[in-house]
C-alpha cells in the first residue's frame, strides 16, 4: 500500500513528507507503548500512535520505520516534526481513533506482519 | 579490522531529549556499512539502556567497541544500583515514575528488551555506587 493511499483511507493530513507519499509499505503496527514497539516490531514501517512526544520519533527511527501517523487528531509540535524530518520519516495526523484507524488499514489490505508468536 | 572505540555521554534529567547518543551511534554504524539487522539490534539495546540511565541514574556514559565480529556496548552510570537484578530482569517490573510512563516507557521492558536483542548481556551493579550493563551483538561473517 502506498503512503498516499493510507493518507486517503485515514483522511489524514501530512505534516512532513508530502513528496514521499509514493513509498510503498507492506505492514504497520499500532501502539502507545514505545517499549512494546521496540520489543515486537520488525519490518513494520508504519506506526500508528496516540502518544505525542519526541521519543515516538526516536523509537520509530530505531526500528527503521518510514511513517508515523498520530491518531485521534493529535498534532505534534514543530520540534517533533523536525526530528522526524531529520530522520526522513513521514508524519501524518488522522482524526480517526486508534481502533478505527488500524481496522480501516487492515480491512484495506495492510497487515500486521506478525507471525503469531509475538 | 582495527577495533573502533566510540564514547557517548548520556545527559541526565531530561527524558524528553533522551536517545541522542543512540541516534549518533546508529548513524556511525550505518557509515561503517554494518548489516541492517545488527545496526537495528545494537541501536535498540543502546536506546533502552540510555532511557534507563536517564530515568534511574541521572545519565552516565556509553562506551561502544566495534570489532570485526561483534559490537560491545557498555552503559555505565553512577546511579543507585539495582538491589535485585533477577527482579529487574522480569518483564513488567519497574521502579520508574509516571514521567517515564507518560513517554511510553517505564513498564519494565528496558532490560528484558536489551537481553532480547543482544547475544550476550551482563549486569554489574553495586547498590549506592552504580551500574554497568554490557551487551554484545555478534556480526555475522
Amino acid at each position: 500500500m502506498l503512503l498516499s493511499e493510507i493518507k486517503e483511507i485515514l483522511n489524514a493530513t501530512v505534516l512532513w513528507g508530502e513528496e514521499h507519499l509514493d513509498r510503498e509499505v507492506m505492514s504497520a503496527c499500532g501502539s502507545d507503548f514505545m517499549s512494546d514497539v521496540l520489543a515486537y516490531v520488525k519490518n513494520q514501517p508504519v506506526l500508528l500512535t496516540g502518544l505525542v512526544n519526541p521519543q515516538v520519533v526516536r523509537t520509530a527511527d530505531m526500528v527503521e520505520m518510514c511513517c508515523i501517523i498520530f491518531v485521534r487528531g493529535k498534532v505534534p509540535g514543530e520540534n517533533i516534526v523536525k526530528l522526524a524530518e531529520e530522520r526522513n520519516i513521514v508524519v501524518m495526523t488522522s482524526p480517526k481513533r486508534m481502533y478505527e484507524a488500524c481496522g480501516l488499514l487492515y480491512y484495506n489490505g495492510l497487515r500486521g506482519n506478525c507471525d503469531g508468536n509475538d | 579490522m582495527e577495533t573502533i572505540k566510540l564514547v557517548y555521554p548520556v545527559e541526565g534529567g531530561d527524558l524528553i531529549e533522551a536517545g541522542e547518543a543512540s541516534s549518533k551511534m546508529k548513524l556511525t554504524l550505518k557509515k561503517l556499512g554494518l548489516p541492517q539487522d545488527v545496526i537495528r539490534r545494537a541501536s535498540i539495546c543502546m536506546y533502552e539502556g540510555e532511557i534507563n540511565m536517564v530515568i534511574h541514574a541521572d545519565g552516565g556514559e556509553a562506551q561502544v567497541e566495534v570489532d570485526s565480529d561483534q559490537i560491545t556496548i557498555r552503559m555505565m552510570d553512577s546511579g543507585p544500583g539495582i538491589p535485585n537484578v533477577d527482579q529487574a530482569m522480569q518483564e513488567g517490573f519497574s521502579t520508574a515514575d509516571s514521567t517515564a510512563r507518560e513517554l511510553g516507557f517505564g513498564a519494565g521492558m528496558g532490560l528484558p528488551n536489551m537481553k532480547r536483542y543482544s547475544d550476550e548481556m551482563t549486569i554489574d551493579t553495586v547498590v549506592g555506587t552504580g551500574t554497568t550493563v554490557t551487551v554484545k551483538i555478534k556480526i555475522p561473517q
